[in-house]
């Protein structure tokens, strides 16, 4: 039995890596990716604590979230690709048409 | 024993492969770190006795999200070269975040005392599922349809090429 | 079920996980080599090659996939739905055909808009 304490650690350092790509990364599309890990770090929360009260609820949301995740990347590629239409690039320093 | 040793190798595995995604030069080896990290998460769901969701993990995490995302790199692909440094300049202030992020996540769950037992899970999760699906959960059910309807015309909208 | 029950698996990985390997190393490190310049190019079913793989696809392909993605969650909520529908009886009937009925809306709009049609 391993205790729920090891899976929500292991799921905030999962969380803490993906936040570090989203901030760190130049290409939009890893940054997608470092998204979906962040989500995918949140799933195992609720996966655990569903698991340490004995309460599917928990696993219940992951579906909603896998819901978000799926429109998520869906729309957010889209943007992308229609970026990389007109400007020819994803290097998300030279997409500041909207920057201050 | 066992189920110890596994998921101290599945965390090992999985921490690894974030870290590949993160940092890796070649955005498509990029990709392939991330379905690695999706398998991993989903072999640990496994190990949470959380079979469906392990399996959903897979058919949709690795079966959809991660090819649409290798689609994408292959139709971005001419403006996917390598120049210059793939990380921003302000990568330090960023990894100081990052480790604050988790110190707060880590001191939360510290203060949690879970107790020394954990409640076993039902036997016919999938059909209790099925079940809080369309009756205690059915309007976060019914929103979720029209999130995908939404995301599915706005997807098609934006990436279709206009013709003029 | 139990970690227990999934022992077989354990052992199917540990069997195949080697063969699969060895399978992959071993002609790599017996295998006679005498490449030429025929035998480099890539294989396009026996066709010749007529330009590079890496090139932008069209933009057709990630509208067949968001479809897929989309009616993939669907697939996910269907099923524990439907182990389940013997208890929910007509009620839950009706949810899932509201769900998919809105599906159904986007579905739609994508035809009549033109999406699967690749000129």
């Amino acid at each position: 039995m391993v205790p729920t304490h090891y899976y929500l650690i292991l799921a905030a350092i999962i969380f803490s890596m993906g936040a570090l790509g989203v901030l760190v990364r130049r290409n939009a599309l890893i940054i997608f990716m470092c998204v979906e890990m962040m989500l995918n770090a949140v799933n195992l929360t609720l996966v655990a604590l569903a698991n340490q009260w004995g309460n599917l609820s928990g696993q219940v949301f992951v579906f909603i979230v896998m819901a978000v995740a799926a429109a998520e990347v869906a729309i957010g590629l889209a943007i992308v690709m229609a970026i990389v239409r007109h400007k020819d690039t994803i290097n998300v320093e030279e997409i500041n048409l909207l920057k201050w | 024993m066992a189920q110890q040793a596994l998921f101290l190798i599945m965390a090992v595995f999985t921490l690894g492969m974030a870290l590949g995604t993160v940092t890796s030069r070649n955005i498509f080896h990029s990709a392939l770190f991330l379905v690695g990290s999706f398998a991993g998460v989903a072999v640990i769901y496994f190990l949470l006795e959380a079979e469906f969701v392990g399996v959903a993990q897979i058919i949709i995490y690795i079966g959809a999200i991660a090819t649409l995302i290798i689609f994408a790199i292959m139709l971005s692909r001419s403006v996917t070269g390598q120049n210059g440094s793939p990380m921003n300049r302000q990568w330090a202030f960023a990894a100081l975040g990052a480790a604050l992020l988790f110190a707060a996540l880590a001191w939360l769950f510290s203060r949690v005392d879970f107790g020394s037992t954990a409640q076993p899970v039902p036997e016919d999760a999938i059909a209790l599922i099925g079940a809080g699906l369309v009756t205690e959960y059915v309007i976060p059910f019914e929103v979720a349809s029209i999130l995908l309807l939404v995301a599915l015309v706005g997807a098609i909208l934006i990436a279709r090429e206009r013709h003029s | 079920m139990t970690s227990a029950d999934y022992l077989p698996i354990l052992i199917l990985i540990l069997i195949a996980a080697p063969f699969a390997g060895i399978a992959i190393l071993l002609p790599s490190v017996l295998g006679p080599k005498n490449p030429n310049r025929m035998k480099q190019e890539a294989i396009e079913s026996g066709m010749i090659p007529f330009a590079d793989a890496r090139r932008r696809f069209p933009v057709q392909y990630y509208m067949v996939a968001v479809l897929f993605i989309i009616f993939d969650i669907e697939v996910i909520f269907l099923f524990p739905w439907a182990v389940s529908l013997n208890q929910l009886k007509i009620f839950g009937l009706i949810e899932m055909g509201v769900f998919l009925g809105i599906l159904l809306i986007g579905y739609l709009y994508v035809w009549k808009k033109g999406a699967f049609e690749w000129e």
